[in-house]
């Protein structure tokens, strides 16, 4: 099972994800930005960092990088697609998920361990998860402030597509605290804090994100 | 030459940290008249010649498209004299 993970220029957190990937049994395949090739990849992450400098909004310019037709396509027809942090952005931009992420609320670049519950484990990168597992992942970005309509908000809700919210104190103003939510066919989830980070001790404060990867391969082989 | 201005603003019901941030920065200036301030984006695109209307409904999309995010944003486009 193949799983890519896309570098646009300024993306940080390929190689974390490629090995979180990869501990979790799958095969992690590079893509680039200006390739509008998935190398037969079974599943798509897009990772954090800052693609195109964050110039514009976050994410608005690399929603229109020729990968991203081929990648909009494929989740469209139901392929697993995972979008952390910068890659939430994108997702957001793209339209694939509903809302926008916006400057923190108290405009602080937030770097911590958080913890976080899980919501919705029905989806094809929580399968892995039970339902009300409290997870500790890092949370490091500046805009993380989930907004949407009141609408869309009870939509979000009423369907159960929150599939993580903070736990504690809201750390950056998100709605109703999410964390991450999913489309409607849950194949399509986009989450702010890292998993990729945590999926060993040694380097992240717990193991608690390596599920997010091996819920991929679970549902792939599906 | 004509110059479209495309001004884009965070919706008033979205929460503007930076806004807040400039807002209170004024008073400890010594500024005290501003009741609230919210920071918004302003792009001059230069064309030649004056924009026909059909100019004007791309210049409309590009910035529904990729100028202003409508989930938060609001934009007005204008021709500047």
């Amino acid at each position: 099972m193949k799983v890519g993970v896309i570098t646009f220029p300024g993306t940080l957190d390929d190689r974390d994800a490629l090995r979180a990937a990869k501990a979790a049994g799958t095969t992690a395949i590079s893509l680039w930005h200006n390739d509008a090739d998935l190398k037969g990849v079974d599943a798509v992450i897009l990772p954090g960092g800052f693609s195109y400098g964050d110039y514009l909004r976050c994410g608005a310019i690399s929603r229109f990088a020729p990968v991203m037709e081929k990648v909009i396509a494929a989740a469209n027809g139901g392929m697993p697609l995972l979008g952390i942090c910068n890659g939430f952005q994108v997702l957001c931009e793209a339209h694939l998920l509903p809302g926008a992420l916006t400057r923190n609320k108290n405009l602080h670049f937030l770097c911590r361990d958080q913890k976080l519950v899980i919501e919705n484990n029905a989806t094809a990168w929580t399968s892995d998860y039970a339902k009300g597992q409290e997870i500790v992942i890092p949370l490091k970005n500046g805009e993380g402030s989930f907004q949407c309509d009141d609408k869309t908000l009870a939509i979000l809700e009423g369907e159960g597509r929150i599939i993580a919210r903070y736990v504690g104190e809201n750390p950056n103003g998100s709605r109703n605290l999410i964390a991450g939510i999913t489309n409607e066919r849950g194949n399509i989830v986009g989450l702010m804090p890292h998993p990729e980070h945590a999926i060993e001790t040694l380097t992240g404060p717990s193991a608690d994100g390596l599920a997010f990867f091996t819920s991929v391969l679970k549902a792939m082989v599906k | 030459m004509a110059i479209i201005v495309v001004e884009v603003m965070l919706k008033p019901e979205i929460l503007d940290p930076q806004g807040v941030a400039v807002g209170a920065a004024l008073p400890r200036l010594g500024f005290t008249f501003a009741k609230s301030v919210r920071q918004g984006k302003r792009f001059e695109i230069e064309i030649d010649g004056q924009p026909t209307p059909q100019q004007m409904a791309e210049i409309e999309k590009a910035a529904a498209t990729l100028l202003a995010n409508p989930v938060i944003e609001t934009y007005v486009v204008t021709v500047q004299a």
